[in-house]
């Protein structure tokens, strides 16, 4: 039996859809070593306690609640000493945190401070022994799966957003507040402006629906047809190819594929793309994907659940005419 | 100024990729190997900064096989001064093992900068830098977009998910750099040339036992086949439909 610590990320005080996956995958870490304690630490500013309940649905036993003012921004140093002074006052099997740019920072601070294995972006916990943990993580950009054994305690996991589903498990958290190993208000790397993405849209991490756009789109004015049919979901994220960012049509934080961001939504529609392989090394693990494309050979339609062989300039708002109706039909 | 850049030597990108015979690591016949693409544009950014200095120096470390010197060698001839190998007849997956390697090395270098790529394509996992910076005790910038270092301060743009962040920093100081930050230059025949005379040292590496093994290897599996639901705006509502009864995601 051993009990598992886990970050559970907020931006904005709110908690991150990542947040509460981590949270998951660390009760079932927990579950499966004979029923440890999962022991949850969530930053922010103060009154960010009050997420607890939300953390007890996915089963937190122990909510730990760093408050402070300087928390509203994300402090990667006092929040990372933190995380090594609980881990080494209380000894945890694995530490568990969201690959997210948090925990991409967070981690592998961690593993350097407790001289603990890390591996990043896992998308599954195989097995977990006493000593050997065994997790899958996509490597080679999404090509090949790799099966890691992890030896020692803790194990540092950080896990792929929509990689774990985010399952019940309730209870009433014991919630403490802590004190900060450093104080925030004194990190060496300062922010000094955070630049807010597009208003209204959830992340491309978090969106259950994202419409990316292509090339095929021919000019940088006709992504409002890609904007359109995010509005007409209404939950939609706007993503873009690779050929797209680097034309400067969109932002390059839009950019899924190898080198940029890795999606799973519920639903992905690719409009005027072909589906270049450092595209889909971005997408492919979408639940369902839709393709349309005016070239019926384009590699796309091998990896689309559903296609339409025609101009994105027409299709597309017909399409999103049709997606209000069926979303007002509800 | 002094800045060190660590590199990765990894295979091309667009490979299709076979798992070997061990079932534990790609097949490797075949595959072509460069600098990763991250790191490549570590190593632009800090050749600009040379040459905007107009003095210091830029050294080059890479941990593996003798392979990685041909690596080396190509950032000497897109500019860089010197290089270190650091010898390890494969580059563990482990990536605190790593970072203490580099951390040994780069301990008593007195560098100023040191720039990592954001991840390399093969392990994916973003591990190397920041653990390096934080063994070296030094604050750690990632995922730097636009990067600007002006009397010993740094400023830096950092890409988060669907924001930005502005952020200020003293030196010296760790930072891995990301994609859209500066594209690399092609080595001059000139800098092939004058690459050949410039030092390349190559010392074991300091790995120690790594406790992060690969145990298999195996391809993803292919999505099963799609469907063309049809042409043109007439296969909009047929598409609709599928979206609401069998995909049941509308």
């Amino acid at each position: 039996m051993s009990n598992i610590l886990v970050f559970a990320e907020t931006r904005g005080g709110e908690l991150r859809k990542v947040a509460s996956e981590a949270v998951s995958a660390g009760r079932r870490l927990a579950d499966a070593s004979g029923g440890g304690e999962v022991h949850v630490i969530i930053a922010g500013p103060p009154g960010v306690a009050a997420k607890s309940e939300v953390l007890g649905r996915f089963g937190a036993d122990v909510v730990l609640a760093l408050e402070h003012p300087a928390l509203g921004t994300f402090a990667r140093e006092a929040i990372a000493a933190t995380l090594a002074t609980r881990a080494k006052s209380v000894g945890y099997r694995a530490i568990v945190l969201g690959f997210s740019a948090q925990g991409r920072d967070l981690g592998p601070r961690l593993a350097a401070k407790l001289d603990a294995p890390i591996v990043s972006d896992i998308v599954e916990v195989e097995s977990s022994g006493a000593d050997v943990l065994t997790v899958k993580h996509p490597s080679y950009a999404n090509k090949v799966i790799v099966t890691l054994a992890i030896t020692g305690s803790p194990a540092i996991l950080s896990v792929r957003p929509s990689a774990f589903t985010a399952t019940e498990a309730p209870r009433t958290p014991r919630v403490e507040t802590i004190a900060p190993a450093l104080d925030p208000a004194m990190e060496r790397v300062k922010v000094t402006q955070v630049v807010e993405g597009a208003k209204g849209r959830p992340d491309l991490a978090d969106a259950p629906v994202i419409v990316a756009g292509g090339r095929g789109l021919k000019a940088p004015e006709n992504f409002k047809l890609v904007e359109e049919l995010a509005d007409a979901f209404g939950n939609a994220a706007v993503g873009a190819t690779r050929a797209v960012t680097d034309e400067g049509w969109r932002p390059h934080a839009d950019q899924i594929g190898q080198t940029g961001r890795q999606v799973s939504p519920q639903l992905y529609v690719a409009l005027g793309i072909s589906g270049a392989i450092q595209h889909l090394a971005g997408m492919r693990t979408s639940k369902t994907i839709v393709a349309i494309n005016k070239d019926k050979e384009a590699p796309i339609f091998k990896v689309a659940d559903y296609g339409i062989v025609g101009d994105v300039l027409e299709v597309v708002p017909a399409l999103t005419r049709a997606v209000r109706e069926a979303k007002q039909g509800h | 100024m002094k800045i060190a850049v660590c590199i990765k030597r990894t295979p091309d990108s667009e490979t299709r990729f076979r798992i070997g015979a061990s079932n534990s690591a790609i097949d490797e016949s075949g595959v072509k190997f460069d600098m990763d693409d991250f790191a490549s544009y570590a190593v632009e950014v800090a050749l600009q900064m040379k040459e905007k200095a107009g003095s210091g120096e830029v050294v080059i470390v890479a941990l593996g096989p003798d392979s990685v010197q041909e690596t080396l060698r190509k950032a000497m001839s897109m500019g860089a001064d010197r290089a270190i190998q650091l010898k390890a007849d494969v580059i563990p997956f482990d990536g605190l093992a790593v970072a203490k390697a580099l951390a040994a090395e780069l301990e008593t270098g007195g560098f100023d900068l040191v720039l990592f790529g954001k991840h390399a394509f093969d392990t994916s996992e973003g591990v190397v830098g920041t653990a390096t910076a934080e063994l070296l005790h030094l604050q750690c910038v990632t995922a730097v977009s636009k990067l600007e270092i002006a009397n010993g301060k740094g400023s830096a743009r950092r890409e988060l998910e669907g924001a930005a962040e502005l952020v200020e920093f003293s030196l010296p100081a760790v930072v891995t750099i990301d994609e859209g930050i500066a594209r690399p230059r092609y080595p001059s025949l000139k800098g092939i040339m004058a690459a050949k005379k410039k030092p390349l040292e190559s010392r074991p590496a300091q790995l120690g036992a790594p406790r992060v093994t690969v145990k298999s290897m195996a391809l993803p599996a292919d999505r099963p086949p799609g469907r063309i639901v049809g042409e043109g705006t007439g296969a909009v509502a047929e598409l609709v439909k599928l979206l609401q009864t069998e995909a049941k995601v509308l």
